[in-house]
């Protein structure tokens, strides 16, 4: 049996593997993305407080540091290209405690080591002035103008996209189970249930699940312990509360609960961290929507006056090491990517240039394409001009002013075009994540029978088979059923 | 669209829809009324099922056909609807923004009429925890699926409290094949008050046939992929049940669709949620009116429909003489009061002694004495025998003379 050699397969969809699949598909080389769910950007990516972090508090002289730091900048020409949402609205680090606000000048003193040097030191009355709503008492504050809002539906849509138009190829719905070198071929072979890839490269990106894969390949350098994140979000009506993103101290163990508006105008009260055995277990808790309230309420009181629109968590693929975990196993021609626990969205950039200078060591060299396609990404931001108010898109085509999600304001022209477009939503959830239908106040008790209407209508699929297979969407696929006990199968 | 009309209406629901048909009755030359959905109609559009109109039509219909009834009227008489028109802002004091297929513009009227309905909490803002599985619903959500799109359900459903709207989640459950394991109240005794003219003997057998656990709250919903089971709570000995079902309805726990009145600067009230209005349906923005359940949670359809119809006839006063109150008393309630409306007085309520209010309390109290109070001065009181949770009561307007529309707000209290 012939089967086509790719020079490069990449194992997982999330925002670093599709940003790694786009700065492959740059330069002359067949690429393959491998992905389990039916859709890119449905793991931590999709779960997350979606900061785009300047670093400013990374640990110093780390690879996460310097990634951070190197993301920025390709970001920076990168997210306005591709029409990503974000909002550069500046972080307020409040210090709480006496105790806290001496450790400001630490605190700075390392963004400052870090390459972040507009930060500066702010006292409790320009802390009121920046944000007048927030719980009286605090002590001071840390200015960090470049943290800022991103939309992380957007970001691996947009990278996939580019990667897609540029000649990778997605697989999705595609579970690796097993990776087996052979040396003699110089090629290896990536195995899922009934179907397999052979490749020359191989890039582990798989998120909570990299140790598993770089355990197939025979290393044992890192483990993944899921450490859960659960989150609230208020009400639209909230986002006039706040102006920039309320940080809190942060510790050595996590960057702490923090309030932040959206890219889609609401605002998020999280996360919490609390590890994990399981690494299906996105389920919210009792003790976690608690814990928030009550840090919501100490943080800004009048949060708590607004309905809840949705809860949600995510788990950081942690792991005993306190930097990423990235290496290059030249001799079995192996890139892992691992252990991006709780900045990947900020630094994908960074790793996938990375990632390529590692693979240019490993010998692969790099052409690049006489050409690569731009992308243009949907806008589905607050900030700027959505379609429903775009005059001009309504009159070339009557759909974008046919209004389908009330709560979020997504037009039938959206829905349409996300089901259409280069990587296309198959399902209801690929829908939301592309649109917003779904996510707004109602959480789609109005739109989602309409919504599975036109999805069956436009792919030909029956409704049925449609809500069995978002079912599956939804719960997130479980590559490796052996290593983790659901919550189902107590 | 003509861009200017005399009165505006947003939301073609039953209230929208009685209201357009009154003003075109009382004279007034253009109508308009605008609808996000397809159709007009409002949420009966969706309720295939008995229980409507029996005090407005004075016979019993089914949702579809009161909401067939009221928009063949409205086009009878001349009214002006657009669907599939969504108001999406203010642009001026009584302008507001649309976005159709046809394009986006402004619409402005001598007066405008919110007529936007409610929404039920869905599970999320009531911070049910848990996995998110597929299978879980409200009321009107599953009414969606089963009566507009005929799509599967389930095969067994909790239901999340126990009043009138719960029924309909019933019937609609039976309707699709479902059997229903439990409704589920956090109150010691459930709140089905033979609601929407129901029959008596249905919701006898009804309450035979279906578990009612009282003082009983959701914990957690479990299931990955399809909803498997859900944990509750049993608030009087602590104990906690997993109950399997596939399927999970939420209903009522209602929140008014506040968002164009809000983002209007129209002062909401903190109990009720909706606008805060006067008993001619007056908001507190001149020209602006708001009726049916956008103004405090669901009521019967008959109910809204109503109150579309006595907002129309304010409506036409304001367009005669122009009058608007400038002094507005709010009045305050509270506890065991959830809420009280309309909730603020004005000159006008003042000179009609026949108002009457409407209140809901939060918990059950046998042998209460209702009172209004303005300072230290007692204005009214008045005994029930029982009040309970959604259920609406009445109170007369006896007391309005008395009230000081310059003084502090009057309170409405349970005597303890
Ligand atoms: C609560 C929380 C808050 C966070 N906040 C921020 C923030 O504000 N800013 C920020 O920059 N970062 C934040 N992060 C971190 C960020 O979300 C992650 O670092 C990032 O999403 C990791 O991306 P990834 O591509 O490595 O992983 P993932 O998104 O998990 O992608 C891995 C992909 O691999 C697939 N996969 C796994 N195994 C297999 C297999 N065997 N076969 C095929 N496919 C497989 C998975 O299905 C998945 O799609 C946060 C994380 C959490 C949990
Ligand atoms: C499940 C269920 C079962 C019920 N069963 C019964 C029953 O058996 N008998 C009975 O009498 N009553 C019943 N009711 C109550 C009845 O349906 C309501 O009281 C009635 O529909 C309220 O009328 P309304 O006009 O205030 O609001 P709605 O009917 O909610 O109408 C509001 C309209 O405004 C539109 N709208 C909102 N915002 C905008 C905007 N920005 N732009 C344009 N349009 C907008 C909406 O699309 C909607 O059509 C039931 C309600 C529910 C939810």
């Amino acid at each position: 049996m012939t089967q086509e050699i790719y020079d490069v397969a990449i194992i997982g969809a999330g925002v670093v593997g599709t940003a790694i699949a786009r700065e492959l598909s740059r330069y002359q080389l067949s690429t393959v993305l491998l992905e389990a769910n039916p859709d890119v950007g449905q793991g931590t990516t999709k779960a997350n407080t979606a900061i785009w972090h300047t670093g400013y508090d990374a640990k110093n002289g780390t690879l996460e540091a310097r990634l951070l730091r190197r993301s920025r900048a390709l970001m920076e020409k990168f997210v306005p290209e591709a029409g990503v949402p974000v909002e550069m609205l500046g972080g307020v680090l409040v210090a709480w405690t006496e105790e806290q606000r001496d450790r400001l000048p630490a605190l700075r003193e390392r963004a400052f080591k870090n390459g972040v040097t507009d930060v500066r030191i702010l006292s409790p009355e320009e802390v009121y002035e920046m944000e007048p709503n927030l719980q009286e008492g605090a002590w001071g504050g840390l200015y960090v103008p470049g943290e800022s809002i991103i939309c992380p539906f957007t970001l691996p849509l947009a990278f996939a996209t580019q990667a897609v138009l540029n000649g990778v190829e997605l697989k999705v719905n595609f579970p690796v189970r097993n990776v087996h070198l052979e040396e003699k071929e110089g090629t290896t072979v990536v195995e899922s249930e009934d179907e397999s890839v052979r490749c020359r490269y191989l890039i582990n990106a798989a998120g909570l699940y990299s140790d598993e894969i770089d355990g197939m390949l025979g290393h044992h350098d890192f483990t993944v312990t899921p450490r859960r994140g659960e989150l609230i979000v208020f009400d639209k009506f909230a986002r006039s509360l706040i102006n920039h993103v309320i940080l809190p101290v942060p510790t050595p163990l996590t960057k702490g609960v923090l309030i932040s508006p959206t890219v889609y105008g609401n605002v998020l009260l999280g996360p919490t961290a609390e590890n994990l055995d399981d690494k299906t277990n996105t389920a919210t808790s009792e003790a976690g929507l608690q814990t928030l309230l009550e840090k919501g309420r100490a943080i800004l009181p009048a949060l708590l006056e607004e309905e809840v629109t949705a809860t949600y968590a995510g788990l950081r693929a942690a792991t005993e090491h306190s930097d990423y975990q990235i290496r290059l196993h030249a001799d079995q021609r192996y890139v892992c990517v691992g252990g991006i626990r709780s900045t990947g969205v900020s630094s994908c950039m960074g790793i996938a240039e990375y990632v390529r200078e590692l693979l240019e060591q490993a010998g692969v060299t790099m052409v690049p394409k006489p050409t690569f396609k731009p992308v243009k990404m949907p806008y589905i931001g607050e900030a700027g001009q959505r379609p429903y108010r775009n005059p001009a898109m309504i009159a070339e085509n009557p759909d974008y002013g046919r209004v389908i999600c009330h709560c979020e304001k997504v037009t039938l022209g959206e829905i349409l075009d996300a089901i259409h477009s280069p990587v296309p939503a198959r399902t209801l959830d690929g829908i939301r994540r592309r649109t917003r239908v779904m996510q707004g106040r109602c959480q789609g008790f109005n739109c989602r029978a309409t919504i599975v209407d036109i999805l069956a209508r436009e792919t030909g699929q029956d409704p049925k088979f449609l809500l069995a297979q978002d079912d599956k969407a939804r719960a997130g696929v479980n590559p490796h059923p052996q290593s983790s006990r659901g919550e189902g199968a107590k | 669209m003509t861009p200017e009309t005399d009165v505006l209406i947003v939301g073609a629901g039953p209230a929208g829809l009685a209201a357009a048909i009154e003003l075109k009755r009382q004279g007034v030359a253009n109508v308009t009324v605008v609808e996000r959905e397809p159709e007009v109609g409002g949420i009966p559009r969706f309720c295939a099922h008995t229980g409507f109109g029996l005090q407005d039509l004075h016979r019993l219909l089914s949702g579809p056909s009161y909401a067939r009834y009221y928009a063949a009227q409205a086009k009878a008489v001349g009214v002006d609807l657009h669907t599939a028109t969504t108001i999406t802002g203010w642009e001026g004091e009584r302008s507001l923004a649309y976005t159709s297929p046809d394009g986006i513009g402004t619409l402005t009227a001598k007066a405008i009429l919110l007529a936007t309905g409610v929404r039920e909490r869905p599970r999320p803002a009531r911070l049910i925890p848990g996995t998110r599985p597929h299978g879980v619903f409200t009321t009107g959500a599953l009414q969606r699926f089963v009566y507009e799109r005929h799509l599967p359900v389930g095969k067994k459903a909790v239901i999340v409290g126990a009043e009138a709207v719960s029924l309909s989640a019933v019937m609609t459950l039976r309707e699709a094949g479902l059997e229903v394991v439990a409704l589920l109240t956090e109150h010691p005794h459930h709140q089905l008050y033979f609601p929407y003219s129901l029959g008596k003997f249905w919701l006898l057998d009804l309450i035979r046939r279906t578990p009612i656990l009282t003082s009983t709250r959701l914990r957690r919903i479990m299931g990955t992929r399809r909803v498997e089971a859900v944990e509750v709570l049993h608030t009087a000995d602590g104990r906690t049940e997993t109950i399997p079902c596939d399927t999970v309805v939420f209903t009522g726990d209602w929140i008014p669709e506040n968002e164009i009145a809000r983002s209007g600067g129209l002062i909401i009230d903190r109990h009720t949620l909706g606008p805060q209005v006067d008993g001619g349906h007056r908001t507190s923005r001149k020209g602006i009116f708001a009726a049916g359940n956008l103004l405090r949670g669901a009521e019967s359809a008959a109910t809204s429909a109503l109150e579309g119809r006595a907002a129309a006839r304010e409506i036409v006063r304001f367009l005669t003489d122009g009058r608007w109150p400038d002094v507005r008393l709010p009045i305050a309630v509270e506890a065991p009061i959830a809420w009280v409306y309309p909730n603020t007085l004005t000159a006008f309520d003042i000179a009609s002694p026949r108002r009457t209010f409407d209140f809901r309390v939060q918990t059950f109290v046998e042998g209460a004495t209702v009172q209004i109070r303005q300072g230290t001065k007692h204005l009214y009181s008045r005994t029930f025998r029982h009040l309970g949770p959604n259920e609406t009561m009445h109170l007369d307007g006896r007391w309005l003379a008395q009230v000081a529309l310059d003084g502090e707000p009057p309170v409405l209290s349970v005597e303890a």
